[in-house]
């Protein structure tokens, strides 16, 4: 680790991110995290047939605002999950991601969380968009991932409420 | 005059190796953190490592010559802020000094009133023994601040009653740089007769301060962001002033701070304020000159907005916040490019909660987290300004290429 409690594998991916960017082509989106508390990723997926006719994750991307371990965590798991199958990207975990990066200070942990969060958030609302039918472990997550963002939309709204988005979306 | 020594940790001393795509290392934009002891303060501390090492309580002559250096350094202390040497006590830190000062003149004073009043963008050694007092039964009132930082006068006539005892207001903001009217304030605080604590570390040694004039009863100053040796600082305290010691031990220090006194760090810390001193208003002319370009050239950049006063505010000191993108990345991002640069105050980067000065500016949690604090220092040159200026906006530019928002 490096002064600043990031491993060499963090830092290459904060210098080199992988896949950033919106994808022209997607059919799955996963928007998490909140700018008051300092992280936002969206994650953009295409799933498409492989040749043996099982629905991949041909391409995705992520663009970011937040600190070095999110922007880290984002690239990360657009390697973890490109050219897997549903299924396989479902089973990716935070321990994974953190593992990919070497290890993560622990204040930057959550970060890890983030990325699984757009991940199986994207996931979701491309099973949703095409009514196609949605493991419950999934439901389950995205109930938990909705609720945490009320929590915190409720914990800030002395902010939200001034009009907090001076950011366009 | 000036620089003849080169900087301290220019990349020869640093032992960096030049790599190809890092052309330039060791430009120091953070001297608001710390800052390297000047050569010529690491001199004069040397002896007292060595033949000079007596304890100054001792009788002999050891004892002796450390007492003597321990009361002149004492005399370079007082002359910088017009005190008289008796009314400087040294530290071990401007956080110890600032503990001193608030709980201290607190728990002397209880039988007065227990009223205290702060602003809220205080460093958090104020704000946590504020707090402190607050849970001994104290009533805190922190008073609220404009846009630029600056409080209000009027606010503070009214907020002190008959139970005020002490107010304790940052002379320089160590996040956003801005110079609090510190004249107006203590003289009402005189007119009210309670006392009024600063915290100068920002300050102290950079602009003029003169207590008497400025009718301040308190002030902390510290050794480390001026050139200085780390573990020392001191504390004014005005003759008649009570206050109640923290540290119960020996009768150093006119009994106000016990514990064996750190004879190199108060010489050197005393050579570093006489350096300041001869060179203040050389350096004030030449910082502020660089932290206008530096101020103007990063506003260019779209999105790009200026925390603090545009004139009241430390000569060495510009901090800004940008749209869209998150404070740490842009400091790591500087960082590969060898520019050191912090997100707020250094003590606060370890935690993920945005700056309670910017918050207190009214800045919302988001703008706030896209901070970006450049401090300048005694070797700061026009070229380390033009090379942060010709980096930050590539930096900016490729965060926010990874940004949602655009």
């Amino acid at each position: 680790m490096n002064q600043t409690g990031y491993t060499k594998e963090v830092m290459k991916h904060f210098q080199k991110p992988h896949h950033y960017g919106r994808l022209k082509k997607y059919n799955g989106l996963g928007k998490v995290g909140n700018v008051i508390c300092g992280d936002v990723l969206w994650l953009y997926i295409n799933v498409s047939k492989n040749k043996k006719g099982g629905e991949i994750i041909k391409n995705i991307s992520y663009e970011t605002y937040g600190c070095v371990a999110a922007i880290s965590t984002s690239s990360v798991i657009t390697d973890l999950a490109k050219g897997k199958t549903i299924n396989e990207a479902l089973n990716i975990d935070k321990d994974k991601v953190a593992k990919a990066l070497g290890g993560l200070p622990p204040l930057k942990m959550h970060c890890s969380l983030l990325a699984i969060d757009a991940l199986s958030e994207a996931i979701y609302d491309y099973l949703i968009k095409h009514k196609k039918p949605v493991p419950e472990k999934l439901k389950e997550r995205h109930r938990r991932i909705e609720r945490s963002k009320k929590i915190i939309e409720e914990r800030y709204k002395k902010w939200t409420k001034k009009g907090a988005s001076t950011k366009k979306e | 005059m000036r620089k003849i020594y080169p900087a301290p940790f220019s990349k020869k001393r640093r032992g960096i190796k030049k790599n190809k795509n890092k052309k330039r290392r060791g430009v120091y934009l953070d001297y608001a953190a710390t800052t390297p002891v000047d050569p010529r303060v690491i001199k004069v501390m040397i002896p007292y490592f060595k033949e000079k090492f007596g304890n100054t309580v001792s009788l002999h002559s050891f004892g002796r010559e450390a007492k003597e250096a321990l009361e002149k350094s004492r005399e370079v202390a007082a002359d910088l802020i017009k005190a008289k040497p008796k009314e400087i006590i040294f530290t071990s830190s401007a956080t110890e000094s600032n503990n001193l000062a608030i709980k201290g003149a607190a728990l002397a004073n209880q039988k007065k009133g227990r009223h205290i009043i702060i602003s809220p963008i205080e460093h958090l050694c104020v704000l946590e023994s504020a707090q402190w007092l607050a849970k001994q039964g104290f009533k805190i009132t922190k008073l609220a601040v404009d846009k630029y930082g600056l409080i209000n006068l009027n606010e503070l006539k009214k907020a002190i009653s008959q139970e005020t005892i002490l107010v304790s207001i940052i002379s320089a903001s160590n996040e956003i740089g801005t110079l609090q009217p510190l004249q107006e304030i203590g003289q009402i605080c005189r007119q009210k007769g309670v006392y009024f604590h600063t915290d100068a570390a920002q300050s102290f040694g950079k602009i003029p301060i003169d207590v008497n004039q400025m009718k301040i009863d308190l002030l902390t100053g510290c050794s480390h962001k001026i050139y200085g040796p780390k573990g020392a600082a001191c504390l004014f305290v005005r003759d008649g002033i009570k206050i109640e010691p923290i540290l119960s031990g020996g009768e150093h220090e006119f009994g106000l701070r016990a514990g064996t006194i750190n004879v190199p760090a108060i010489v050197g810390f005393a050579e570093a304020i006489k350096l300041c001193q001869k060179e203040m208003a050389v350096e004030i002319k030449r910082l502020t000159k660089l932290r206008d370009k530096l101020i103007s050239g990063v506003l260019k950049i779209k999105g790009a907005h200026l925390n603090g006063h545009p004139t009241k505010r430390l000569p060495n000191n510009a901090n800004f916040w940008f749209d869209f993108i998150e404070g740490e990345s842009i400091v790591i991002q500087l960082d590969s490019f060898g520019l050191a640069a912090s997100t707020g105050s250094a003590c606060s980067s370890l935690k993920l909660e945005p700056s309670h000065v910017l918050l207190a500016v009214g800045l919302k949690p988001q703008e706030a987290h896209g901070s970006l604090r450049l401090t300048l220092g005694r070797w700061t040159t026009e070229k380390d300004i033009d090379y942060l200026l010709k980096v930050l906006p590539k930096v900016v530019e490729k965060l926010r290429k990874i940004s949602p928002f655009k």
